[in-house]
């Protein structure tokens, strides 16, 4: 199948996942089963990566500041801006698309390849919904409050590192203060929702689709990975020439 | 009763089912054999809707399946129930939630009673004590049994096996056959049973329909199916050697070699 046939197929999944649910309490039980699934799942391994990321983006900024005439308060605002409008929805948005898509992906290609989606498709269940459709919404929910906690981190782990380096505390407190654009927050999370919706439906599609064998799954989880992030990627930066 | 019409069903050119017609009658337990790759698994599939015949027509007791719409099929579809050849049991839910979960999403039972629906159903197929575990905490039997209690908890008027007793030792297959041949008198189901299980056939088969590479090569029962006169059905029932030699002693020369030849 070339490209334009599976974005076609994409297209169809998504139309199919609405529909009126057979049961809400069903759809609800499962959303909140995902919620806890990519919340929970991803909070541990996003916190730690946003920390670090924070505290790498100051150390290499102070380290660019030495001997120039730049205030070293630039420190707080430059991490502060660079965190919320790219470092914690696109790396958050990458470090999904490894953990939440590969998982997605090799939950539902296992699904379909034991005959479970088919199981449920006698039932009588509306498959492409049930299996889908929290998935995302769930995404939808979760991810901006991950990416509030990564960009809260992130800044913290920035301050953590400017201390480290021997600057004071309020120089980048100072920083963190200076010219605060209030739409950067709004363009963080139009960003982690984006990203959510591109990283689960791919993800959703990738293994609901798979066929064959074992071997199947493990190609429909990588392939889900690899588009996914491309598809952050490009998103990040069509959002990035529309918004800005 | 499902009455099937020159079903024909193909997979880019390969043509997989060529025109297959009967009749699955109510209370009886239908049996499909053939041997491995004849198309069974696709006739089933092809039967309750998971795939799409190329041509001709299932009829669920008056109701033309293959030309229905979605919602109506949907109707139909919480009549069947099925038992996978590989169990397909949900894994991420224990074996009590795997049979109770038709009864949350299509019924509005309260939890007491779906209980006592589930407990019933596990006690049907003679497993006790196992609802809290995983499907991939218990043995091959009783995943098909787990599979079996979830295909009729709700009371479905159409049943379908696919390879009930594969993987299972001759002992436990029988067990399953013959639950399987309960329960389908008890609740007069329309029960459709593929297998290449020659017990089960011996067992059960009060109908036998025989595919053979996409056709229907021999219908019957199993009172029948000795003296077909089907060589193609032989050459199926008495496929090793010994079974050959055997039979053709019933006929004479095995004697003879038995009696020092
Ligand atoms: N989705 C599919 N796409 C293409 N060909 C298929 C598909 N499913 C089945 N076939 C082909 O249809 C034929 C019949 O397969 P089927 O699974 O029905 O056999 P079977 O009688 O159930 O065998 P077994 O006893 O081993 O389960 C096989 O040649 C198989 O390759
Ligand atoms: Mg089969």
């Amino acid at each position: 199948m070339n490209p334009i046939e599976h974005f076609g197929k994409y297209l169809m999944l998504l139309g199919r996942t609405i529909s009126r649910p057979e049961k809400f309490s069903m759809y609800w039980k499962e959303c909140f089963r995902q919620m806890n699934e990519i919340g929970l799942g991803s909070l541990v391994l996003i916190s730690v990566i946003a920390m670090f990321i924070g505290a790498v983006t100051a150390v290499q900024f102070a380290y660019q500041l030495q001997d120039s005439f730049i205030p070293q308060y630039y420190i707080g605002f430059i991490v502060r801006d660079t965190v919320i409008i790219e470092m914690a929805p696109t790396l958050s948005g990458l470090v999904l698309c490894g953990k939440v898509g590969s998982s997605i992906a090799t939950e539902l290609g296992t699904m379909r390849i034991s005959e479970q989606i088919d199981a449920l498709e006698i039932m009588g269940v509306n498959t492409a919904s049930y299996l889908v459709l929290p998935k995302i919404i769930a995404a939808i929910f979760i991810v901006p409050f991950l990416t509030i906690i990564a960009a809260a981190l992130g800044i913290g782990g920035g301050m953590l590192a400017t201390i480290a380096t021997g600057i004071a505390p309020d120089t980048y407190i100072r920083g963190l203060h200076s010219w605060f654009v209030p739409f950067n927050v709004t363009l963080m999370l139009v960003k982690s929702v984006v990203f959510a919706f591109i990283i689960t439906s791919i993800a959703c599609y990738k293994g609901y689709y798979a066929s064959g064998g074992a071997l199947e799954i493990g190609k429909a989880s990588t392939s889900a990975v690899v588009v996914a992030s491309i598809a952050v990627i490009a998103s990040d930066y069509f959002i990035a020439e529309l918004l800005l | 009763m499902i009455e099937i019409k020159e079903v024909r069903k193909s997979f880019g050119d390969k043509e997989v089912l060529r025109g297959v017609s009967t009749v699955m009658e109510p209370g009886k337990a239908n049996l499909v054999i053939g041997k491995s790759g004849s198309g069974k698994t696709v006739f089933l599939k092809c039967m309750v809707g998971l795939f799409e015949v190329t041509s001709g027509s299932v009829v669920y007791d008056g109701r033309d399946f293959s030309r229905m719409s979605k919602k109506e099929r949907t109707k139909i579809r919480t009549e069947i129930g099925m038992l996978f050849q590989g169990g397909a049991l949900f894994d991420s839910m224990t074996v009590e939630e795997n049979i109770m979960f038709p009864l949350n999403m299509f019924t509005n039972m309260t939890s007491g009673e779906k209980q006592k629906r589930v407990d019933f159903c596990l006690d049907r197929v003679d497993l006790k004590g196992v609802n809290d575990r995983y499907p991939s905490e218990t043995s091959g039997g009783m995943q098909k049994r787990i599979g079996i209690a979830r295909a009729i908890v709700l009371n479905p008027k159409y049943l379908f096996c696919d390879e009930p007793n594969s993987g299972l030792d001759p002992r436990t297959s029988i067990l399953i056959d013959e639950l399987l041949s309960d329960i389908t008198k008890e609740y007069k189901m329309t029960t459709i049973i593929n297998t290449h299980d020659m017990n089960s056939v011996m067992e059960m088969g009060d109908k036998v329909i025989f595919l053979h590479f996409g056709e229907k090569e021999w219908e019957g029962t199993n009172k029948e199916i000795l003296n077909s006169g089907n060589d193609e059905l032989n050459d199926f029932i008495f496929a090793s050697k010994f079974l050959k030699e055997l039979r053709k002693g019933v006929q004479g020369s095995y004697g003879k070699d038995l009696a020092g030849g």
